[in-house]
């Protein structure tokens, strides 16, 4: 008889001992996902279990109205938007706790690990007291069903967001609970995030100091870019660092940050090799046009630097090497190096693994930071060894 | 055009702009039929044109456009072409033909505006190159205007606005592409423009300065899509200009599209090439605006990191005010680049012969 | 060189595979169409599981709207960012030269060579020689 040789598991893999390599790491985007209610289909399911009559029937009657983005069904070339090896037996990618655990918490040795909720995407397009229903469901099942269970994990509110006083009771019932850690929005809003539309989201995260977020997702009704619709997932993907762009000049010329001088926003999943070049021109044309914008007392650079931090996944990857160390030079002047935040977007397939998605070109320090410090001191978590 | 600077060599201004023409300038180059239709709409010119160029903006710089036509094209020349005989300059006047509804009135503006530019270069420098507007709403009757005109020595360039309906690889536009390809034009994608949709993906901005901050990431869709649609597969010499959009978002743009690709190409699988490879074999910007410090190491590093020669074009994007010098950026420059930049990369580009070497002090 | 025993012919049918460690190094044998083939299960990328991943024909096209399928040629796509590699040769599709992933050689060998000692066999990675071969079986051998 022949034994069979030791067989590695498609899901882990005994090389990574990733912690010991890289020191504490706090992953600043991964998700959880409740459902299969993006498909549409779905009737009942765990959300109809924490909606309230009203909109239990409702939701089991009409479902969820499905956004209109490329990015959803059919054409996204990966399955479910996500890494191939994280299929629980049964259920979605991201709706298994015991596989998180293993297959990403333990295996990674993650200390502190912040939840976006995916079914979030589909918010901005129910109307407002539909969302804010959900959304409050939505929140109530990441607590009792993630956060209680597994002290390593943190939570963003989610958030009814095209209704801007809705969204800001849910961050009143929130925002003080000591795992909710930052609101969330979707990158794909109704009008850039400047818009007086959302000031009340504004006031209410300024009143509980809390971190505001915009994730990659959502359907505002709008083309992805400026020029209209794409045709392929390719574009749409490649296009949401566009998104962030606008949301960043729309938040510094409209006057936010005068408005709400102690605003943090957390720009997930949308790069941040753009960050020098929008500096200089938005700053270049702050002395062009600053009349239209007098609201704006310092240069707009100012307030980028002031205000935002980044997650780093999907993470640059410039082209030659010494390019990656050339924009971290430019983001330290910018003061952004100590706002650069990790992540990995598990369980998605762009997902950033700890161990290999900083370049080597990034200091020992500054690696640190970003794995883990800046987090720590953005949220205000308490994680063992931190720089 | 001041004559403190280093490089001597002569200039392709690839970036120039011609007043706008009024609709009594237009008259003479309309059927009886439009003068007539113009005239019972009340109609002035398109309003994507102050929209894109607010008149009263420092940005715009009208004040060099005051003074009635004869004294700006005396600016023109002054300010783009100087002394060199091999100075080029390439002039557009944006219509805002991309707004309008009714096919035929925006290509008998097209017709219009075009022929009257032509007059105009005819009558004021044999050296004045330029760029045709075309309706590119309408593909098929953008690439009729197209092949009207081609033959002419003085039309270099097709000039479309960056702001659509849906961006330029698309394959509704074919008709357009292969006009251009066919005619050894380049695709010249302006900034501004006008569109149903707004200039965000994410809805409309309330100030013109998030408008003009936000074009750099129009013109970075309108690539995006160029490349992943396959216009440069499907029409391998198709050539394309972006103007006026600035160019310090380049590097930052090939290793987003360069990473995408590596992972889920087989979405596109015409795409053979990395983007970025696509994106210098195909692709110029002008230099102004430049966005960047003029001063500090910025500038170099970004040049740097385009990673070719190539891909720069002098402008002045005349009248406009950037608050930067663009000949300053060639002082910098090594001297073949610098050549380039002023001058080769252009040449190549609209197929001016190429200048003789750089003399002394030609300007 | 050593040379490594992966296990019987007929615990690996057509359309199957199998990840392995030898001598610490996790490695993915794959029979396809009864053809066996061997590469690294290490993404040059970040690492992932390569060897996980989906087996994929080859798209190409000359223009947009013209696909050519290839179902010949097979390509492992990367469960993690789908970078693709050709099964043979362990090249990446997008950068052959540089990018690349160390293919290894798969024989099949008789129980009754590896029985006779040829040289350097080890039958079974981590059980060496107390491994039983039966001489009437045939073998997956993989030479690192
Ligand atoms: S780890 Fe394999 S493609 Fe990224």
């Amino acid at each position: 008889m022949v034994q069979s040789p030791p067989e590695t598991s498609p899901r882990t893999d005994s090389r990574r001992t990733a912690r010991s390599r890289t020191g504490p790491i706090v992953d600043c985007d991964m998700h959880n996902y409740m459902s299969w209610t993006s498909s549409g289909l779905s009737r009942g399911g765990v959300l109809a279990d924490y909606l309230p009559d009203r909109w239990r029937d409702y939701y089991t009657t009409f479902g969820m109205r499905t956004p209109n983005s490329i990015a959803f069904f059919p054409t996204r070339p990966r399955n479910m938007a996500a890494r191939d090896d994280t299929w629980p037996e049964d259920g979605p990618p991201g709706s298994d706790l015991g596989l998180m655990r293993e297959q990403h918490l333990d295996l990674w040795g993650i200390s502190a690990g912040i939840l976006n909720p995916i079914d979030q995407i589909l918010m901005g397009s129910q109307f407002p007291y539909y969302s804010a229903a959900l959304t409050s469901a939505l929140n109530n099942w990441t607590l009792e069903q993630w956060l209680e269970p597994e002290p390593r994990l943190y939570a963003s509110i989610c958030v009814p967001y095209e209704d801007a006083e809705l969204a800001a009771a849910e961050i009143h019932r929130l925002a003080d609970h000591p795992r909710f850690v930052q609101v969330l929005m979707n990158a794909r809003t109704r009008e850039p995030l400047g818009s007086r539309k959302y000031w009340k989201i504004y006031e209410a995260a300024a009143e509980h100091d809390i971190p505001l977020s915009i994730h990659v997702g959502g359907a505002g009704g709008n083309p992805i870019t400026g020029a209209g619709f794409p045709s392929y997932y390719i574009e749409d993907h490649s296009g949401y660092p566009q998104v962030y762009q606008a949301h960043v000049i729309s938040l510094v010329c409209e006057g936010v940050f005068e408005e709400f001088p102690t605003l943090r926003w957390v720009m997930q999943e949308g790069g941040f090799a753009w960050i020098p070049w929008l500096c200089w021109r938005l700053d270049r044309a702050w002395h062009l046009l600053g009349t239209e914008v007098p609201h704006l007392k310092e240069l707009p650079s100012t307030y980028v630097k002031r205000h935002f931090w980044y997650t780093t996944q999907p993470i640059e990857e410039p082209e030659r090497p010494g390019q990656f160390a050339e924009l971290l030079g430019q983001l330290e002047e910018l003061q952004v190096v100590d706002r650069l935040l990790f992540s990995t977007d598990y369980p998605h397939w762009d997902f950033d693994a700890p161990d290999r998605a900083l370049p080597r070109e990034m200091p020992k320090e500054t690696r640190h930071k970003v794995l883990a410090g800046n987090a720590a001191a953005l949220y205000g978590l308490e994680i063992d060894d931190v720089l | 055009m001041s004559s403190d600077h280093h490089h001597g060599g002569p200039l392709i201004d690839c970036d120039v702009h011609l007043p706008t023409p009024t609709v009594d300038q237009l008259g003479p180059y309309l059927s009886e039929h439009w003068r007539e239709y113009i005239a019972t709409a009340g109609f002035k010119g398109s309003m994507a044109v102050t929209s894109t160029h607010p008149p009263g903006a420092r940005s715009s710089g009208h004040e060099r456009l005051d003074g009635g036509f004869a004294e700006a094209m005396r600016n023109v020349r002054r300010h783009c072409l100087g002394e060199s005989e091999s100075a080029r300059a390439v002039v557009s006047a944006h219509y805002g033909v991309e707004t309008m509804g009714p096919p035929d009135f925006s290509t008998a503006l097209s017709r219009a505006v075009n022929d009257w530019m032509l007059t105009a270069c005819r009558d004021t420098d044999e050296r004045l190159l330029a760029s045709i507007n075309v309706p590119p709403q309408y593909p098929d009757l953008a690439a009729e205007e197209i092949d009207r005109l081609a033959g002419d020595d003085r039309v270099v360039q097709v000039f479309v606005p960056a702001r659509t309906s849906k961006p330029y690889g698309n394959r509704i536009y074919y008709p357009l592409l292969a006009a251009a390809e066919r005619n050894g034009l380049p695709l010249g994608i302006h900034f501004g423009g006008m569109s149903w949709n707004p200039p965000t993906g994410v809805g409309w901005p309330s100030y013109y300065i998030e408008e003009y901050v936000g074009m750099a990431h129009v013109m970075q869709a309108q690539l995006s899509s160029l490349v992943f649609e396959g216009a440069f597969q499907r029409f391998p010499r198709l050539r394309v200009t972006v103007l006026e959009g600035g160019w310090t978002w380049l590097p930052s743009l090939m290793w987003r599209l360069d990473k995408e690709w590596k992972g889920i190409r087989r979405e596109v699988p015409w795409v053979e090439e990395p983007p970025s490879t696509y994106l210098r074999r195909h692709v110029k910007l002008s230099i102004q605006p430049i966005d960047a410090p003029p001063d500090g190491p910025e500038v170099m590093t970004t040049i740097d990191q385009i990673g070719s020669d190539d891909v720069l074009m002098y402008a002045s994007d005349f009248p406009h005010e950037h608050l930067s010098d663009p000949l300053a950026l060639l002082d910098r420059l090594a001297p073949e680049t610098a050549s380039k930049v002023a001058y080769g990369n252009a040449a190549a580009c609209y197929g001016v012969p190429s200048a003789p070497e750089p003399q002394e002090s030609v300007r | 060189m050593k040379r490594y025993v992966v296990c019987q012919t007929h615990e690996l049918p057509p359309g199957t595979r199998r990840i392995v460690d030898i001598d610490g190094r996790s490695i993915g044998v794959f029979n396809v169409d009864g053809e066996y083939y061997a590469l690294r299960n290490t993404c040059p990328h970040q690492g992932a599981a390569l060897c996980t991943g989906s087996l994929l024909g080859e798209v190409r096209s000359p223009c947009p709207g013209e696909y050519r399928y290839d179902g010949s040629r097979k390509l492992l796509q990367c469960p993690w960012h789908g970078w693709e590699f050709d099964l043979t040769t362990g090249q990446s599709w997008f950068d052959p030269a540089r990018t690349r992933v160390r293919p290894y050689d798969v024989t099949v060998e008789s129980g009754r060579s590896i029985a006779a000692g040829r040289e350097g066999v080890v039958p079974g990675p981590y059980v060496a020689e107390t491994l039983p071969v039966t001489v009437d079986d045939d073998y997956i051998v993989v030479t690192p």
